[in-house]
């Protein structure tokens, strides 16, 4: 069936009948109206598709979806997802996970979930903090941030959500914020569109234990200068004027002002489709504390083999080539010897 | 050493005897050679009547070194026949056994049957004009071992030569070398004089029907096929590499044809949560492991549990605790499956007794699973998992039909209740892509019957009752336990798993003895059988014997409040058939007023 048969649906036919139970301001509730908002223009059927979560607040997303959901445990959303994608390859299947869900507890199943290019959506929600088990700190954790369980600051380097899923050789890598509303809702189509494992990281606000983490990214004042959006086949340029730029120093970046010895031409443009993952690295380790505008926008989307796609290819090519199985010959293979009522024969 | 014996069992097998096995091996893979740990050995019994064991002790010993001549010595029987490879004896070689003298030498042998043999000079001279190294040429003694024995026992040849050309076929030189040592160990039985005499063992009295000698978990691995053909299922297995369970993982692997969809999991939990998401998407979905998969399994098997989905999970116990003994067998995962998961998290437990009762228990368990809708554990052990047997081969239209249904979406506008349950308790299977039917399910407590998140302290202690007590009415769907032996008596035997062919073989002596004793074997260990209770009191004593420190004994005595005895081996190996005789004696023989 064509997505032009089906019957049109709305956003609010994406919503469950259940109450959402977030803290009031939370991000979570701006993501999840984008992702009702953007589903009625994949044209799949609700029944089509399946939300699969771990444990978190972000985790709770499945029970809000008039999808069919399953609210997994810590970290295993992408193996459960595995599973379901592997024996049902005509099914949609997001994965709803944190920074504490994806990355700590569950950072094993997410690398390998994603080296395996699983047709899987996973949305990161990175708070930068624990949020249900009230504030401790994350993966994601600035060095220093001061939190229940880090009264002192954080001593732990920080992981970045986007560079350990180019490490894993992703094909899709994006990332958007929880307020950037039509960005978010392009970036979760583009995601749900890719073939393949597409990751997303929401920079997402925790209100209650985290707040304005991201507001350098955020503040109507100054997100166009820590902000950059990509653009494929476009040159880095950002600022409130659009008059700054990156450009590769060797194999540095570097943040330069346009018209002061560098125009366009000099600067480094984007190939989401590059073969090559080095430069959409490169681009995941853009940082603000570092003096950098952090980039937002499909970071890379490239074709590769998925898992669940030869998985049922090698099942039609042994069947192909064998015959489809026959248990009772099975059973016969080898040797076999038979005994008869009155005698044993050999 | 593991291919010699089971080539020598299908060869007996196929003469129509009854065989049952013992592989022994080190976990290592390439263990230091000549010592004494790193001796490989394949204990092996056949008969012209029924058995269930690999027997107590041994007739014949082939020592292909010292180390393998003394570490197996003491099994034995006196006046018992050794064939020794006298060419691995040297200094060097008694020095990596840690013998001081050579036990060829010192008289140590003296009340046994030593044939010495030059095993390694002969092997090379058949084959010496094939121009393969000495190290190559050296591999094929085995194979004149097994040639020797084929001679010893009258077996065709037949059956291994085809063998030799399927294996090395590709490599034609060393298929023609294995030929020749196998051969040349035959010829050497028949034209020396060394042996006075030859063994011809009829073939056993076995059922009517065709047979295949199959291991434990080849079996299990067929099993689990013909469930998912007797459901209308593809199979998937989840599955991590894991001592002794990898070959089910493996026999699935090859097996694509049927539609068999095997994912190697990064790890044990993975593996357990892509079954679980397997399931949910309506496949019959399996994972196997040992106990320590199991304990890294452990909260997602809670998480199966509260989602009330049909999955397998199967265990093939080894030795523990931690990585413990993994080539040798135990069962002490038993209070493990049972209890080892948070909250009250009830789940049924089924054990296969023998290597082809691994083919029915996997059949039984998806049955159960997908009529409660229950995750199923199935418990093998190490010694069933690699040990071999004739099967006789069912006929498909024999084998139960399972049916499995999934609802629809009704037109009577009522909304769909994912936790509304049928007359057994159970809830429906709905699967994503049935319109009209979404719903979320999670690890959340639910509400009854609609499976939204729910904290009430009532629904709660309601949903626990209720999980509980259907896996509890499973009792009612299983057949009653049955005994051999007299229904009433002084000492009942009462055993789980793969202690099944010891006792068997005790009890059929001792009743042989005249003795009051019967032997009742549980396949169901959770829920245990209706009758179970009541069987207990028909007798004097229990006697439980368990690979383990009595964790049968443990339930059983809980439950039943029943005093019993335990018989408990802890060793790695399964019992001798003497070990229970024994202690069966002793307990018939203590006569306790009532």
């Amino acid at each position: 069936m064509s997505s032009a048969d089906l019957p049109v649906l709305t956003a609010a036919q994406f919503a469950s009948d259940q109450d959402v139970r977030w803290c009031p301001g939370c991000g979570d509730y701006s993501i999840l109206a984008q992702m009702r908002r953007m589903m009625p223009r994949l044209g799949v059927p609700l029944e089509k598709i399946v939300f699969i979560s771990g444990i978190g607040c972000s985790s709770r997303f499945p029970y809000y979806m008039n999808t069919y959901g399953m609210h997994g445990i810590h970290g295993r959303a992408p193996a459960i997802a595995t599973g379901l994608k592997a024996v049902r390859p005509d099914l949609q299947v997001w994965v709803i996970t944190g920074d504490g869900d994806g990355l700590s507890i569950g950072g094993n199943h997410l690398m390998h979930c994603i080296r395996r290019n699983m047709d899987i959506n996973i949305v990161l929600f990175n708070n930068r903090v624990y949020g249900l088990t009230k504030g401790q700190y994350s993966p994601t954790s600035p060095l220093g941030q001061v939190t229940k369980s880090t009264p002192m600051g954080a001593i732990d380097n920080p992981l970045h959500p986007l560079s350990i899923a180019i490490g894993c050789e992703a094909s899709f890598v994006a990332r958007s914020i929880d307020v950037n509303i039509k960005h978010l809702a392009m970036v979760l189509q583009r995601a749900a569109e890719h073939q393949g494992t597409a990751f997303v990281e929401v920079y997402q606000n925790c209100v209650v234990f985290n707040d304005r983490a991201f507001q350098y990214a955020t503040d109507r004042e100054t997100k166009l200068d820590h902000v950059l959006e990509l653009e494929h086949g476009k040159p880095l340029v950002f600022g409130k004027n659009r008059e700054k730029g990156i450009r590769l120093n060797g194999l540095n970046p570097q943040v330069v002002m346009l018209g002061d010895g560098y125009d366009e031409q000099d600067l480094l443009v984007h190939d989401e489709q590059a073969t090559e993952p080095s430069l959409a690295y490169l681009l995941s380790r853009l940082r603000h504390e570092d003096g950098f505008p952090e980039p937002i926008g499909v970071f890379r989307a490239v074709d590769a083999a998925r898992y669940d796609e030869e998985l049922n290819r090698q099942i039609q090519l042994a069947q192909a080539n064998r015959g489809i199985g026959d248990l009772e010959q099975l059973f016969h293979s080898g040797d076999t010897w038979t005994v008869t009522e009155n005698e044993n024969t050999v | 050493m593991q291919l010699t014996g089971s080539q020598f069992t299908n060869a007996s097998a196929m003469a129509g005897n009854d065989v049952a096995t013992f592989p022994d091996f080190p976990a290592e893979i390439r263990a230091p050679k000549g010592t004494r740990a790193g001796v490989s050995g394949f204990q092996v019994q056949f008969a012209a009547d029924e058995i269930f064991t690999p027997g107590d002790e041994l007739d014949v010993l082939v020592a292909m070194n010292p180390a393998a001549l003394v570490t197996n010595l003491s099994d034995v029987v006196p006046g018992g026949l050794l064939l020794v490879n006298e060419d691995s004896f040297t200094d060097k070689d008694l020095k990596l056994a840690g013998c001081h003298t050579n036990p060829l030498e010192d008289g140590s042998l003296d009340s046994y049957r030593l044939v010495r043999i030059p095993m390694t000079t002969l092997t090379r001279k058949s084959v010496e004009d094939l121009g393969l190294s000495t190290k190559l040429a050296d591999r094929c003694k085995n194979f004149f071992a097994m040639g020797l024995v084929y001679w010893l026992f009258g077996r065709e040849l037949t059956v291994t030569l085809e063998f030799i050309q399927a294996k090395f076929g590709d490599k034609a030189e060393i298929a023609q070398a294995n030929e020749r040592a196998l051969r040349a160990g035959w010829h050497f039985g028949e034209t020396t004089e060394i042996f006075d005499i030859g063994y011809r063992v009829a073939p056993a009295r076995l059922a009517p029907g065709t047979y295949n000698n199959v291991m434990g978990n080849q079996a299990l691995a067929w099993g689990l096929m013909a469930a998912a053909r007797q459901s209308d299922k593809d199979l998937f297995l989840g599955s991590y590499p894991i001592t002794p369970a990898s070959e089910i993982l493996h026999e699935l692997s090859r097996h694509k044809n049927f539609a068999v969809r095997t994912f190697q999991a990064e790890d044990e939990i993975a593996a357990m949560c892509a079954v679980i998401g397997a399931a949910f998407g309506g496949a019959m979905a399996v994972t196997t492991t040992s106990g320590p998969g199991i304990a890294l399994k452990s909260e997602a098997m809670g998480l199966a549990v509260i989602l009330e989905l049909p999955m397998l999970i199967v265990s093939v116990q080894r030795g523990g605790p931690s990585t413990g003994l993994p080539t040798k067998t135990e069962q002490a995962d038993l209070l493990q499956v049972l209890f080892g998961r948070n909250g009250e998290c009830p789940m049924p437990v089924l054990a296969c007794r023998s290597p082809a009762d691994c083919f029915d228990v996997p059949v039984q368990a998806w049955r159960i699973a997908t009529r409660f809708m229950t995750p199923v554990i199935v418990l093998s052990d190490g010694y069933v998992a690699n040990g071999a047997e004739p099967w006789r081969i069912p006929r498909l239209a024999d084998l139960p039909r399972i049916p499995v249904r999934h609802p629809k979406a009704t037109d009577d506008g009522r909304p769909f209740h994912p936790y509304s349950r049928d007359a057994l308790l159970a809830r429906p299977w709905a699967i994503p892509g049935t319109p009209g039917l979404m719903h979320r399910i999670g690890g959340l407590e639910k509400e009854d019957p609609t499976g939204n998140v729910c904290y009430n302290p009532e629904n709660h202690q309601r949903m626990v009752n209720l999980r509980a007590e259907k896996v509890e009415r499973i009792a009612d769907d299983i057949p009653r336990q049955q005994v051999h032996g007299p229904e009433q008596g002084e000492v009942l035997v009462l055993s789980w798993g793969g202690t099944f062919g010891a006792c068997a073989t005790a009890v059929e002596h001792c009743l042989q003895q005249g003795m009051q004793v019967a032997h009742a074997h549980l396949r169901y260990l959770n829920p245990l059988p209706a009758n179970l209770g009541d069987l207990l009191q028909q007798y004097r004593q229990i006697l439980v014997p368990e690979w383990n420190r009595g964790q049968l004994r443990m339930l059983i005595q809980a439950k039943y409040l029943r005093a019993t005895i335990g018989l408990n081996k802890i060793q790695g190996k399964p019992f001798a058939v003497q070990e229970i005789v024994d202690k069966i004696q002793t307990i018939h023989d203590c006569q306790v007023p009532k």
